[in-house]
C-alpha cells in the first residue's frame, strides 16, 4: 500500500517533466509572430527590436532551460519571499508575459479567484446535485422518473454549453434584464446588498457549468448505486428488515463512495477546460480568458504557464483519485 | 425493454439527423454558397424555407452543408481515436513488454490539458496545414486529427483491460499452443470478443467530436467561413440571436439532437454488452 | 418648525442646483464614468505596446506636446503653440523644432513637468534593449537641447519638411523622468508598477491596473483645468466581444461607452434602434483595398534565391487592372461589411479632406459591361467559352488571399462572383491573421511574400501627413528575397516619375503644397490600379444617452476629450 503510494509519487515528476517538454515543443514547433498585432506603421526594424526585447532571439533550448529554471526555482522562491519575507529569489529573471511585461504568476494570481469562485462554485453545485439525483434515479430504477432523468442527462450532455449559455443569456440578460451582461471582477462583496449583486452576476454562468458537471456526473453515479445495490450485504441489509432509505443512504450510497469520488477527483481538473468556454461567454475574466486572449496575442510565456498550470493540477487529481481508491480499497492496489 | 425503448430513441433521433443531412440535398438542391444579393437577410419564405443570411445565401443549404461537414469530422475523428486506442490496447494487451511504456505513455496523455492543447494546435498549426493541403482540407485534417490524437486514451485503457482478459481464456492458450500468428489471433480471436466496447468507444468518441468541433468553432479556432460546419454556424447565428434566432437555434438544435443520439445509443450498446 | 427646517433645506438647495444645470459642470460631481473596451488593455505604457487599446487607455493619464482634432488639424496640448515656420518654432533649413510647455504644468504627484521630462521621454525609447514600440517616430532625432525648463529643442538629422512626428498624438506622451529613470534600455519591462501606473498630466491616473481585465482610475488632483473632469472616477472594463460591449451600452444601459463595435451592421443597427445610446463613428485613413501583385509569383516550392521576377502577362495589363477594379459594387461591399463604420472610397488616402483627391470619384458605380468592354478591347476574349477570357494562350485565372475574418471572406465571394460575370476565374484563399501580418520571411503565406495574384487587407497613415505611407510605393520599397521580404510595396509596381515626386514632397514644407503633391500621388496609384481601394473604414463606437461631450476622434486616442465628458442633466 505505501510503496503504491510512493511509487505513483515519484513518477508524478517525470510525468510533469515530459509533459512541459510537449508542451514547450508543441508551442515551439508553431509558426506565427507576437509583432502580428501591432499596427502597420511599426515598421520591420522596430518590430526586430521588440523581439529581442522579448529574448525572442535566444535558441529554443536556451529558452526552454531557463523557462524551467523560472517554474522550478525562481518562481517558488518569489512565492516564498512573499511568505516569508526571505530573498531566496535575489532578483531572479521571472516568467514575464510578452503583452504585459508583467510576471505571468502575477497575472495568474489575478485571474485565480474568478476562476475558483465561478467554475469551483458550479462544480460544486454540480457535483452535489449529480450524487443526489443519481441515487434518486438509481432508487427508481426503471421508472418513468429513471427514465425522464437519465434522458434528460443525455441531453444536457449533448446540449454546446455555450450555446446554452447564448439563449440564456439573451432571455435573461437582454429580454428580461434580470440579470447582468457584463461580469464585474472588481465587485467586492461587503453586505447583503453587494451579495445579491454577486450572486445575480454568477448565477447564469454557475447554471450552466454545472448543468453539464450534473449531466456527465449523474450517470456514473446512478451506475456506481445501482451496482451497489446488486452486491449481497444489501440484500441481507433488506432481509434484516432495514427501512429502504437506510439501505439506500447507509449502505448503497456508503459503498459506490469510491466509484463517485474518483470521478468527481478526476474531473476535477476539468474545472479550467470548462472555464476557458464559459468564461469567454460571460466575460468573467479568469484563467480561461487568459489563455484564450494569450492564445490570440501570441503570447506565448502565459500560454506556456496556464498549460503547464492545468496540467499540474490534472496530475495532482489523478494522484489523489489513485491514493483515494487504494486506500478506500485495498484490492484495486495491484489490479 | 428500458434500454429497447432507448434504443429507439437514440436511434430515431441519430436517424432524423443523418437523413436531412444525407438526404436533404438531394430535395433542396439549392448549393450553400450560391449569392442572392436581392434577397439578403430574408426571412423563412418558400424560396428559402429557413431564410438567407447578409450574403443572401440560402440557410437551409447551408445547415445541410454543415451537417455534413460536422458529421464528417465526427466520423473521421472517431475513427481516428478509436483506431489509436485499439492498435495501443491491443498492444499493451497482448505484449507484457510493450505494456509498460505503452500505459506510462497513456498515463501521460491523460494528464495533458486537452482543451488548451488542442486550442494550441488548432491556432497554431492551422496556417502550415491549410498552406500544404489547401484551406479546406487542412483545416479539416488539423481538426480530425487533433481531436483523434486527444480522445483515444480511455479506448486503450478499456480495450487493454478486455484484450488481457480474453488473453487469459483457455481458446488463446490453446491457439498460442497451435502457434497461430499474433494477426490470425487478433483478427479471429480477439476482435469478437472486444467488439461490442469497441463500438461503445468509437459512439461515444463520435459524440464528443461534434461537441469537440463545434467549441472550436465557437472560439473562433474551427472552420472558416467559407466551410461552414455546425459550429461555425452557430457562432455565426449567435449575434444575431435577438433579430434573426433561427440562425443559432437551428444548428443548435441539430447538434443537440445528434450528440444525444449517438451518446444514448452508445450507452444503449453498453447495457447491452453488459446484459451479454 | 420642521416646515421651516424643511423650506430652509430647500432654499440651501435651490441655488445649488441652478447652479448645477447652467454653469459648466465642476470638478469630479458626476460619479464614476464606465468604460467597456472588449479588447481590454494590458499595460498603460503606450511605448512598451504599440497596440491601440493600450495607447487609448493610456491617454487618460499620459498627454503628447499636441493632439489631432476630430478633423485631423493639430492642436496644442501640454505645448504653448503649435511650432511653425512662420512663428519661427521650426528652423528656417528645417532641422529642429521647439517645442515650449505651458507655463505652470504639474505631474498628478504634484511635481512641475519640464523639458527635461521632453528629453526623457525620447532617451527612455531610444535606448538600445528597451523594445519600443515608437522608435520610428524619434529616429530622425538627433539631441535634445533644454535651452530652459519650458522649453525643448529637438534637432533632426536631416531637414524635416513635416517635424511634427515625436510627440504629436497619442503615441508618444510625455512620461515622468523621475518615475522612469531606472527603467532604461532592458529593464523597461521589469518596470511593472511603472508600466500600470504610470504619473501623468492627463484628466485622471491609475488606481488599479489589471491587465486583460480593469483598470480603473480616479481624478488627477492637480490637473490643470479647475473644473474637470466632470466624473470623478473611470472604470474601464475589458474581455469578452465587440457584441457584449455594445449590448452592454446600447441594449441593457450598463455602460456608458463602448469602444471599436467592429459589428455585422444588422447587428448593430439592431442593438441601436433600443434607443439607450448613439452609434458615433469617424474616419481617418484606414482603406481596406486590394493590391494587385504584378510580378508573377514564385511557383510553390521553388527555391528562395531564384532570378528576377518577371512581369505577370495578365496582371502587368492595366486594362486587366481596371477591369478587375470596374466590376466591384464598393456601395454593396461597405453595405454589407461595414454598414455605417465605412463609406465607399476612391482614393488610397482618404483623408484629410485637404489631402482626399476628387478626381477618381467615378469608382464608385459599379460597371460590368463596361469591364466586359475594357477587356474585349484590350484582347482578352473567351474563346473556348468555359468562361474564362484569355490573350494569347494566357487565361484570366487568378489566386485572391485574404486573412481569415468573416467581412473580408464576404468581399471574397462577392468580389468572386462579380468577376465571374467578366469572364475572370478567381481561386479564393484564405490565410490565418497571425501568420498573413506577420514579417517571418520564412513564411510564403505573409502578406509581404503575396504568393498569389491579388490579396485584400487594410492599412493606414499614421497620422495625417501621408508622406511615409505615400513613400511605400516607392521603387526601394519593393520586397524581395535580397532584401529579406521588407517592404510595402507589395504589389512590385515601380515609377520613376513617383520617386521623383517624392523626393519633391520630401523637401516641400507648405501644407498647400504638400497636399496638392500627396493627391498627386494618390491619383499616380489610383489610376494605375497599382492599389484598388475598396472601403474607408472608420472607427465605431457608442455612448450612453446619458453621457454628453463625446467628440469621436479617429485621428487621436477615442478618449482625447474626456475632461469635457459629463452626466447629461435629466
Amino acid at each position: 500500500m505505501r510503496s503504491h503510494a510512493l511509487h505513483r509519487l515519484a513518477m508524478t515528476l517525470p510525468t510533469l517533466l515530459v509533459i512541459s517538454a510537449l508542451i514547450f515543443a508543441l508551442l515551439e514547433l508553431a509558426p506565427g509572430d507576437p509583432m502580428a498585432q501591432l499596427p502597420d506603421s511599426i515598421p520591420e526594424s522596430v518590430r526586430a527590436d521588440m523581439r529581442a526585447a522579448l529574448g525572442l532571439d535566444q535558441s529554443a533550448t536556451v529558452r526552454y532551460a531557463l523557462w524551467l529554471r523560472q517554474m522550478l526555482v525562481v518562481e517558488p522562491s518569489v512565492a516564498l519571499d512573499g511568505l516569508l519575507g526571505t530573498d531566496l529569489a535575489a532578483g531572479g529573471p521571472r516568467i514575464l508575459s510578452w503583452q504585459t511585461r508583467a510576471p505571468v504568476m502575477s497575472l495568474i494570481a489575478q485571474r485565480l479567484p474568478q476562476t475558483l469562485v465561478v467554475v469551483g462554485l458550479a462544480y460544486l453545485i454540480g457535483t452535489a446535485a449529480a450524487v443526489a439525483l443519481g441515487v434518486w434515479f438509481a432508487a427508481r430504477q426503471g421508472t418513468a422518473l429513471d427514465r425522464a432523468g437519465t434522458g434528460m442527462a443525455a441531453l444536457g450532455y449533448g446540449l454546446p454549453p455555450y450555446f446554452t449559455a447564448a439563449v440564456l443569456i439573451y432571455i435573461f440578460a437582454i429580454w428580461l434584464g434580470w440579470v447582468p451582461t457584463v461580469y464585474d471582477t472588481t465587485h467586492r462583496v461587503t453586505g447583503w446588498d453587494s451579495a445579491a449583486v454577486q450572486i445575480r452576476q454568477m448565477i447564469l454562468p454557475v447554471a450552466v457549468l454545472s448543468l453539464q458537471t450534473t449531466a456527465q456526473i449523474t450517470r456514473y453515479t446512478r451506475a456506481a448505486v445501482l451496482d451497489a445495490l446488486g452486491q449481497e450485504y444489501i440484500r441481507t441489509a433488506r432481509a434484516k428488515g432495514l427501512p429502504e432509505r437506510r439501505v439506500l443512504l447507509g449502505h448503497a450510497l456508503r459503498n459506490s463512495w469510491v466509484a463517485t469520488l474518483t470521478v468527481i477527483a478526476l474531473g476535477a481538473p476539468q474545472i479550467f477546460a470548462g472555464a476557458i468556454i464559459t468564461e469567454q461567454i460571460f466575460g468573467v475574466n479568469g484563467i480561461g480568458q487568459l489563455l484564450i486572449q494569450s492564445l490570440h496575442a501570441g503570447d506565448l510565456p502565459v500560454v506556456q504557464t496556464v498549460t503547464m498550470l492545468i496540467a499540474v493540477l490534472i496530475v495532482l487529481a489523478n494522484l489523489t483519485a489513485d491514493l483515494l481508491i487504494a486506500r478506500i480499497d485495498p484490492r484495486s492496489t495491484h489490479a | 425493454m428500458r434500454s429497447a425503448r432507448k434504443l429507439r430513441l437514440g436511434v430515431l433521433l441519430l436517424a432524423v439527423a443523418v437523413a436531412l443531412v444525407i438526404l436533404g440535398p438531394l430535395l433542396w438542391t439549392l448549393p450553400h454558397d450560391a449569392m442572392d444579393l436581392g434577397a439578403r437577410n430574408a426571412p423563412a419564405s418558400l424560396a428559402h424555407p429557413l431564410g438567407t443570411d447578409q450574403l443572401g445565401r440560402d440557410l437551409a443549404a447551408r445547415l445541410f452543408a454543415g451537417g455534413r461537414v460536422s458529421l464528417a469530422v465526427a466520423l473521421v475523428a472517431a475513427l481516428v481515436g478509436t483506431g489509436l486506442g485499439l492498435a495501443i490496447g491491443l498492444a499493451a494487451g497482448m505484449s507484457r513488454r510493450l505494456d509498460g511504456p505503452l500505459m506510462r505513455l497513456t498515463d501521460i496523455f491523460l494528464s495533458l490539458p486537452l482543451l488548451p492543447l488542442l486550442l494550441i494546435a488548432a491556432t497554431l498549426f492551422r496556417a502550415p496545414l491549410a498552406s500544404a493541403l489547401g484551406a479546406e482540407v487542412g483545416v479539416f485534417t488539423l481538426i480530425t486529427l487533433s481531436i483523434g490524437a486527444t480522445s483515444w486514451m480511455s479506448t486503450a485503457r478499456i480495450l487493454r483491460a478486455d484484450v488481457r482478459s480474453v488473453m487469459q481464456r483457455d481458446f488463446i492458450a490453446a491457439a498460442q499452443l497451435v502457434g497461430i500468428r499474433p494477426a490470425r489471433m487478433v483478427v479471429f480471436h480477439i476482435l469478437p470478443n472486444i467488439a461490442s466496447t469497441l463500438s461503445v468507444s468509437a459512439a461515444l468518441a463520435a459524440a464528443s467530436a461534434i461537441l469537440m468541433e463545434s467549441a472550436l468553432s465557437f472560439l473562433g479556432l474551427g472552420f472558416p467561413p467559407d466551410l461552414p460546419s455546425w459550429g461555425r454556424l452557430i457562432f455565426e447565428g449567435t449575434p444575431h440571436l435577438g433579430t434573426y434566432p433561427g440562425r443559432s437555434l437551428w444548428p443548435g438544435a441539430m447538434i443537440a439532437i445528434t450528440a444525444t443520439g449517438v451518446t444514448s445509443l452508445g450507452d444503449t450498446l453498453r447495457a447491452k454488452a453488459i446484459g451479454n | 418648525m420642521l416646515a421651516r427646517l424643511i423650506a430652509a433645506a430647500m432654499s440651501l438647495c435651490l441655488p445649488a442646483t441652478t447652479f448645477a444645470t447652467n454653469a459648466p459642470t465642476a470638478r469630479a460631481t458626476d460619479g464614476m464614468l464606465r468604460l467597456y473596451y472588449w479588447q481590454a488593455p494590458t499595460t498603460l505604457n503606450p511605448y512598451l505596446s504599440g497596440g491601440i487599446k493600450d495607447i487609448e487607455a493610456a491617454s487618460l493619464i499620459l498627454e503628447p506636446l499636441a493632439r489631432l482634432d476630430p478633423e485631423g488639424a493639430m492642436i496644442p496640448w501640454l505645448a504653448r503653440e503649435i511650432p511653425t515656420l512662420e512663428n519661427g518654432g521650426v528652423a528656417a533649413d528645417m532641422r529642429s523644432i521647439t517645442w515650449r510647455l505651458k507655463e505652470g504644468l504639474t505631474w498628478s504627484d504634484g511635481s512641475p513637468v519640464t523639458s527635461g521630462d521632453v528629453k526623457f521621454t525620447l532617451t527612455y525609447c531610444m535606448t538600445a534593449g528597451s523594445g519600443c514600440a515608437q522608435q520610428a517616430k524619434f529616429r530622425d532625432v538627433m539631441a535634445v537641447d533644454t535651452a530652459d525648463a519650458l522649453t525643448a529643442v529637438l534637432h533632426f538629422a536631416t531637414p524635416k519638411p513635416y517635424p511634427y512626428g515625436p510627440f504629436v498624438g497619442p503615441q508618444t506622451p510625455l512620461i515622468q523622468a523621475a518615475q522612469f529613470s531606472e527603467c532604461l534600455g532592458p529593464s523597461a519591462a521589469s518596470c511593472t508598477a511603472a508600466n500600470f501606473a504610470p504619473i501623468g498630466t492627463g484628466p485622471f491616473r491609475a488606481v488599479e491596473f489589471r491587465p486583460g481585465d480593469t483598470a480603473r482610475f480616479d481624478v488627477n488632483p492637480a490637473y490643470r483645468t479647475p473644473d474637470a473632469p466632470a466624473f470623478g472616477s473611470v472604470l474601464l472594463k475589458g474581455g469578452g466581444s465587440a457584441e457584449t460591449a455594445g449590448r452592454a451600452v446600447l441594449e441593457t444601459g450598463e455602460f456608458d461607452y463602448a469602444w471599436n463595435l467592429q459589428l455585422s451592421p444588422t447587428v448593430l443597427d439592431a442593438m441601436a434602434a433600443k434607443g439607450k445610446g448613439q452609434v458615433v463613428t469617424g474616419f481617418s485613413t484606414l482603406v481596406e483595398r486590394l493590391a494587385l501583385n504584378l510580378r508573377e509569383p514564385a511557383p510553390r516550392g521553388s527555391s528562395t534565391s531564384g532570378p528576377a521576377p518577371i512581369p505577370h502577362p495578365a496582371m502587368a495589363d492595366i486594362e486587366v487592372r481596371r477591369a478587375l477594379s470596374m466590376s466591384l459594387d464598393r456601395a454593396a461591399m461597405t453595405q454589407i461589411g461595414y454598414g455605417r463604420a465605412g463609406r465607399v472610397t476612391c482614393n488610397i488616402v482618404p483623408g484629410p479632406p485637404a489631402y482626399a483627391s476628387r478626381a477618381n470619384d467615378g469608382c464608385a458605380a459599379q460597371d460590368i459591361e463596361g469591364a466586359q468592354e475594357v477587356l474585349t478591347n484590350a484582347g482578352w476574349t473567351d474563346d473556348n467559352g468555359d468562361g474564362v477570357r484569355a490573350r494569347a494562350g494566357r487565361e484570366l485565372r487568378f489566386i485572391f488571399q485574404t486573412s481569415t475574418n468573416a467581412v473580408r471572406q464576404d468581399f471574397q465571394m462577392l468580389a468572386k462572383e462579380w468577376w465571374r460575370q467578366i469572364g475572370i476565374k478567381t481561386e479564393l484563399r484564405n490565410i490565418d491573421a497571425s501568420v498573413f501580418f506577420s514579417t517571418d520571411p520564412g513564411n510564403p503565406d505573409t502578406l509581404q511574400r503575396f504568393d498569389a495574384h491579388i490579396q485584400m487587407y487594410a492599412s493606414a497613415s499614421d497620422g495625417t501627413d501621408p508622406e511615409a505611407y505615400l513613400s511605400g510605393w516607392a521603387c526601394g520599397n519593393i520586397p524581395t528575397v535580397r532584401n529579406g521580404w521588407q517592404g510595402r510595396n507589395v504589389g512590385g509596381w515601380c515609377d520613376p516619375a513617383y520617386d521623383a515626386l517624392l523626393e519633391e514632397l520630401s523637401a516641400t514644407a507648405a501644407p498647400e503644397d504638400r497636399a496638392a503633391l500627396a493627391r498627386t500621388l494618390n491619383d499616380m496609384l489610383v489610376q494605375n490600379y497599382v492599389v484598388v481601394p475598396l472601403v474607408d473604414r472608420g472607427r465605431v463606437s457608442a455612448h450612453a444617452n446619458t453621457l454628453e461631450g463625446v467628440r469621436m476622434n479617429a485621428w487621436d486616442s477615442e478618449l482625447w476629450n474626456i475632461a469635457d465628458w459629463r452626466r447629461a442633466q435629466s
